[in-house]
């Protein structure tokens, strides 16, 4: 087989879009400041609110309600930063939220934790979903914040949205949900789930980096995490990122048209990849859910061979992809993730995260599917660990 | 320091990735004098050495492994390097030489590539303990210190050499504590003793 590149790292980002591109290149003579009150300012405002409906659209949600940030990790500590706000002028002080949330919420929810908050880590099952019993007994009088990610990045586990929403309207908590993974992917709506705060980062879906957008439910309290100027109604200081902006907006408008298709395409090919992976690859584990789960993700267990070692294999014969151990990010901890689920270290340690895109085609999977078994089967007959 | 990364296209350490020397086969008849293993499943690689010795001479090498790149890498040039070695000098070849050899490694990647080096010391050791000697060379040994780590006393020395002065510029370099954190106190001291020797 010809040596080529195949990406298969779409939950980690997404390539621009040539529309998008196209679109933002254009917007980037349109230089005057959104919130001048000129001619040209008031062209370049236009633009803003004009992607602001197009994003909260791809949510259900009113362009009101929606204001722009630097990414999902903004919208996130966002969302903490109020809660701490909220929780030190008196009242309901708890948090709920799960171990198997991206580091931007983990962290944020243990520095509430440093400040004295008390705050639940909930458990997963071993496909990744919450326990909703336990959900349903940790939530009481004094819950301030229920915080649970929509759609898992490494597994691609889909949580029950309602359910969790309805659990904490009950309890008269907030509710927030990082929907980082989900849009674009599976249908999102925050009235249906009940949100009171919802995540975006444009960069998932075919975006620009650095954009990013949260849902605020009117009524729901929002404490700048940047202070300065009245943009975004006061709640985000800052001169508008105008391209940026623009590109979120367009992505947003063209991923919930496609959403049908994207979905289809996706699921198709990740299912080719990973019955081709069973059949071809002995003693392997798929991790996650096997239902509710991300249409585009797959994420495999190898035993017998270390992650990083397959990862490189595969970067050298052009496939890119994730893997769950970090010993390649300095840290020799497995994923706390799969450690969550259930996992063992050692089945934690030889995970690959494949994830699909709208550019992935068959012959990107079967160019996969010629080339890890030989991989695995090379790691493995070195290895110490039987598979 | 090389990043994270761009190590990997050394063309050295490309090399040895990709084309391992010396591993063991399944399939072949390697009949070992003497074996050792090092580290820990748990915390993602471990590594088996295997020797063929002859007259304190090292005639042939196997090993195997699961770990990750840098660990392939480094252990392939170690078991070309110790062919033909008494077994003396090769118990004191210093992880350093290796990554020296392999064109440096990352800040992150030493842990892995030392790896072998232990394994190859435990392997002489039990062909020390097997020809009647046990220990024999175990003034010239290190001494494991952080276990989760595989970080010896020759290593914080070593360290220390290179600049380490404190308990921050130490795991710098080591890695040493970052696991569970239960050989700092142990750590902490041979430190001090060092930079009471080395330091300025
Ligand atoms: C689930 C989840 N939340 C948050 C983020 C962070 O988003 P951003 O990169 O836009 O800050 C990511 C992306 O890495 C993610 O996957
Ligand atoms: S003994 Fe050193 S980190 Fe555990």
């Amino acid at each position: 087989m010809d040596k080529r590149t195949v990406y298969m790292d779409y939950n980690a980002t997404t390539p621009l879009r040539a529309e998008v591109k196209e679109a933002m290149k254009a917007d980037l003579d349109v230089y005057a400041n959104a919130s001048s009150m000129h001619e040209l300012g008031r062209l370049a405002r236009a633009r803003v609110e004009e992607a602001r409906a197009d994003v909260a659209s791809i949510i259900g949600a009113g362009s009101d309600d929606v204001i722009f940030t630097s990414g999902g990790s903004e919208s996130n500590n966002t969302v903490f930063a109020t809660m701490f706000h909220r929780g030190r002028r008196g009242g309901r002080t708890g948090v709920v939220t799960t171990k198997i949330e991206h580091p931007c919420v983990l962290n944020a929810a243990r520095w509430l934790e440093d400040e004295g908050f008390p705050v639940r880590f909930l458990d997963v099952d071993n496909t990744g979903r919450v326990d909703m019993d336990q959900l349903a007994r940790a939530l009481g009088p004094d819950t301030l914040l229920v915080s649970v990610m929509a759609a898992n990045n490494e597994i691609g586990t889909i949580q029950d949205m309602e359910a969790i929403g309805a659990l904490a309207k009950k309890a008269g908590a907030y509710f927030h949900t990082d929907a980082t993974q989900a849009v674009g992917k599976i249908p999102v709506d925050v009235d249906r789930w009940q949100a009171d705060y919802l995540t975006l980062s444009c960069h998932k879906l075919y975006g620009p980096k650095g954009v990013g957008g949260l849902f605020i439910r009117k009524g729901a309290p929002i404490e700048p995490l940047i202070r300065g100027g009245h943009q975004e109604h006061g709640h985000r200081a800052g001169t508008y990122n105008n391209p940026g902006i623009l590109g979120f907006g367009l992505a947003a408008r063209l991923a919930k048209s496609e959403l049908d298709d994207y979905e289809a395409k996706t699921r198709a090919l990740r299912n080719r990849l990973r019955d081709g992976l069973l059949s071809a690859i002995p003693k392997i584990r798929i991790n996650g859910h096997p239902d509710f789960v991300l249409p585009n993700t797959l994420n495999v267990s190898f035993p017998g061979a270390e992650g990083e070692a397959i990862l490189l294999y595969m970067d050298l014969a052009g496939i890119e992809v994730s893997t769950g151990s970090a010993c390649a990010s300095g840290s020799l901890d497995p994923s706390h993730v799969l450690l969550a689920t259930g996992l063992g270290p050692e089945l934690a340690h030889g995970s690959i995260r494949f994830s699909l895109g709208r550019d992935s085609t068959e012959d990107d999977v079967d160019y996969v599917l010629g080339h890890l078994p030989g991989i695995i089967a090379r790691l493995r007959a070195m290895s110490t660990v039987d598979a | 320091m090389t990043s994270a990364f761009s190590w990997l296209y050394s063309d050295v350490v490309k090399d040895h990735f990709t084309n391992p020397r010396n591993v063991f086969s399944p399939d072949e008849d390697f009949k070992a004098d003497a074996e050792g293993m090092t580290g820990n499943v748990k915390c993602g690689d471990q590594m088996l050495f295997m020797l063929k010795v002859e007259d304190d001479v090292i005639k042939d090498v196997r090993w195997k492994t699961y770990g990750c790149a840098s660990a392939i890498a480094s252990t392939s040039m170690l078991s070309d390097v110790i062919k033909g070695m008494t077994i003396r000098d090769a118990y004191n070849i210093k992880p350093e030489d290796i990554a020296t050899r392999l064109g440096g490694l990352p800040d992150n990647k030493i842990h892995c590539s030392v790896l072998g080096d232990k394994a190859l010391r435990a392997a002489i050791d039990n062909y020390l303990e097997k020809t009647g000697r046990a220990g024999a060379f175990r003034n010239e040994g290190a001494k494991i210190v952080c276990t989760c780590l595989n970080i010896s006393d020759r290593d914080i020395e070593e360290a220390v050499k290179q600049g380490a002065r404190d308990w921050e510029g130490l795991q710098e370099r080591t890695k040493i504590g970052t696991v569970c954190g239960g050989c700092r106190k142990e750590a902490e001291e041979l430190l001090h003793d060092y930079v009471h020797i080395f330091g300025d």
